[in-house]
């Protein structure tokens, strides 16, 4: 039966295929063959790129280097800023599907209500966040519920250890860790990290296995080692804080400098704010006043008068000036004593601070020679401490200074200035006469200043500023026991408008030990209430602050331990600016 | 002849089997080092957090606070406050 078969189909495949037939078939085949090189023209040209990407998207895989932003470190290393991986759970609502025990087991973790999680889910939004920014641990433990349409998200979060003591200085960040405020803003350059990315072959589970190519390396943010001290900070912080609430003042703003390096020590404002949790704070409490906001100086302007006098020859320490009346009337202006003190040596001008002698004194100047002084003291430029927007302060032109404007000028009015300004500005008699750099930035060694004046001037006017904290001074509240001070009260009226008004500005500068300063304290409380006078509200401070501080930096005591003279009932020699 | 081809088709088989194992424990030793990549990552994470930690503990508005309420400390006012007079700093 086979062989039959066989020898039948043989006969037939024998015979002479009809021509059209064959032509049909040729012309069949070679279609399916066109069609066939024309697939492959397309799969080889037209969509090459597309297909040799979902190519690679199956075995390679692009992964992100992370790079952390750098800390923010105190002087000895403390952190004051630090960026840790934090989570967020999203999910889009319309997707989102729990059952009830999911959903309470979730509010369990988030610390919330399955209320509050629908409420989120309600919404009407296509997006919404259900926690941001939770530690990865409880974000893994939400994931792990095997929710169906929850998603996480890796994020960076910044942390303040220091909170509002620190708050100034170290600002913070905002959106996508990018600094904000303060030297955070400033540094965003150095510390920021710039991620990298890098190209991976994958295995079945999704592990890397091989290394195709590094695409981009990270640049991992440094670290910044800041000038401050968090003890002297947390000191100069809780004092001013006492001070501002117990003269129910309006703000304060406390300096410490380091005289040899230049340092900021501590940088201190109130009213603060905590960084870590700022929803709700006012721009106000966000200002660092100390570098952003000017204020008249009144009397600390002083010594900077006495010393260009000094410098020119005009006056010795003991010359004695004429103020017997208390008041010097210059056209149609009279400037006024706070109380009559009859003849002053130039020393006693600075002791009690009188506006008139240091108005007669000025007025012997040329207005070139004072500007000159008050420019190079650093008066009317920004003090360039590294932080963003210090302010310079106003210092007008001498040559459109009238001769009440010069005397008024000698004593701290009609002029502005900003706390860290005035600080660095006392370097001058901190030293050698030298105007010393000033950072924010921790600083290995001593700095050189730019000469202003004389050795010899800047000694005699340390020592008028020392006869202003002892009996018959300014200041006896500044006093320390164990360490001679120097230094200079300051109480000024308030500018409103172009009216003074009765609110004041008091303020201390000062400089310890004595004989071979260390510190510069500078102390601002605005618009105290009740007491007023700088000796009465900002020389308490400067006192405990310093005194505090010497010790704690070890700083050789220059004074016998009872050299501190209580005030007697008469009180204090009263200023007025 | 035929034998050296015989020898380089053996060489060649060997080498080929060499190039997989080695491409195969090549694969092996990266996995390990990304996975120890991986945990230094989380170890330099823990450390910040720790760091971090360590800051918020040791700052000294906390240590004043738990030293004025839980172990009732407070600050000598001056007048009972005694100093002692070590001699000048240079003999110390």
């Amino acid at each position: 039966m086979n062989t039959m078969s066989a020898a039948r189909a043989s006969r037939a495949a024998a015979a002479p295929l009809p021509p059209m037939r064959a032509a049909a078939l040729f012309g069949a085949l070679a279609v399916l063959f066109l069609v066939l090189l024309g697939r492959s023209l397309d799969l080889q040209w037209l969509e090459n790129d597309f297909l040799q990407d979902q190519g690679k998207a199956r075995f390679s895989r692009e992964l992100e280097i992370p790079a952390h932003r750098g800390r923010i470190l105190d002087r000895f290393g403390e952190a004051l800023a630090v960026s840790t991986p934090v989570k967020s759970l999203w999910t889009f609502p319309a997707k989102f599907e729990a059952t009830a025990e999911q959903l309470s087991a979730l509010a369990r973790l988030l610390e919330t209500t399955p209320r509050a999680l629908q409420a989120r889910l309600a919404a009407d939004d296509d997006f919404a966040y259900l926690a941001r920014q939770i530690p990865p641990e409880v974000a893994d433990r939400a994931m792990a519920l095997r929710i169906k349409g929850l998603n996480e998200q890796n994020e960076y979060r910044r942390f303040y250890p220091g909170g509002e003591v620190m708050a100034h200085v170290v600002g913070f960040t905002g959106d996508k860790d990018a600094g904000q405020e303060g030297i955070e803003l400033a540094q965003q350059s150095w510390l920021g990290g710039i991620p990298g990315s890098r190209r991976v072959i994958i295995d079945r589970r999704g592990d890397a296995v091989e290394d195709i190519a590094a695409i981009r390396a990270p640049q991992a943010g440094r670290d910044l080692a800041l000038s401050i001290d968090s003890r002297l900070q947390y000191l100069a912080f809780r004092e001013l804080r006492n001070a501002v609430e117990q003269h129910h003042a309006h703000a304060g703003g406390l300096c410490i400098l380091d005289v040899k390096t230049g340092e900021i020590l501590a940088l201190a404002n109130w009213p603060t704010y905590n960084p870590n949790r700022r929803d709700k704070v006012e721009r106000e409490r966000m200002r660092n006043r100390a570098l952003t906001d000017t204020f008249e100086p009144g009397s600390t302007m002083k010594p900077f008068t006495i010393a260009t006098a000094l410098e020119a020859g005009i006056v010795k320490p003991g010359t004695i000036i004429h103020t017997e009346a208390g008041t010097l009337t210059i056209g149609p202006n009279t400037i006024h004593d706070a109380h009559k003190a009859g003849p002053l040596t130039v020393e006693q001008v600075i002791q009690k601070s009188s506006n008139v002698g240091a108005a007669k004194i000025a007025l012997q100047l040329p207005p070139q020679t004072l500007w000159n002084t008050f420019s190079e003291a650093g008066f009317g430029s920004p003090p360039r401490s590294g932080f963003p927007g210090e302010v310079s302060g106003r210092l007008r032109p001498a040559k459109t200074w009238k001769p009440i404007e010069q005397a008024t000028m000698s004593y701290g009015h009609g002029l502005s200035v900003n706390l860290v300004q005035l600080a660095r500005a006392y370097t001058i008699f901190a030293d050698d006469g030298s105007l010393k750099p000033i950072t924010l930035f921790k600083n290995d060694g001593n700095v050189v200043g730019r000469p202003v004046i004389k050795p010899e001037t800047a000694l005699e006017v340390r020592h008028m500023l020392e006869l202003a904290t002892g009996p018959g001074g300014t200041a006896p509240k500044a006093q320390i026991p164990g360490y001679r001070v120097a230094g200079k009260t300051g109480t000024a009226r308030k500018l409103e408008g172009k009216q003074y008004v009765a609110k004041y500005v008091a303020s201390f500068v000062g400089m310890a030990p004595a004989s071979n300063p260390r510190l510069i304290v500078a102390v601002m409380i605005d618009q105290p209430s009740g007491a007023y006078y700088g000796g009465d509200v900002a020389g308490p401070v400067f006192s405990s602050v310093t005194g505090a501080a010497l010790r704690m930096l070890g700083v050789p005591t220059d004074a016998p331990f009872d050299n501190v003279v209580p005030v007697g009932p008469e009180g204090a020699v009263e200023e007025e600016t | 002849m035929t034998r050296i081809n015989l020898l380089l088709l053996g060489v060649l088989v060997l080498c080929a089997l060499s190039l997989v194992t080695s491409r195969h424990q090549a694969r092996r030793l990266f996995v390990d080092l990304e996975r120890e990549r991986t945990l230094a990552h989380r170890y330099e994470t823990e450390y910040g957090q720790l760091q971090l930690e360590q800051s918020t503990w040791g700052m000294p508005a906390r240590i004043e606070k738990i030293a004025r309420d839980n172990l009732r400390m407070q600050l000598p006012p001056s007048s009972r406050v005694a100093v002692v007079d070590t001699g000048p700093a240079d003999a110390r």
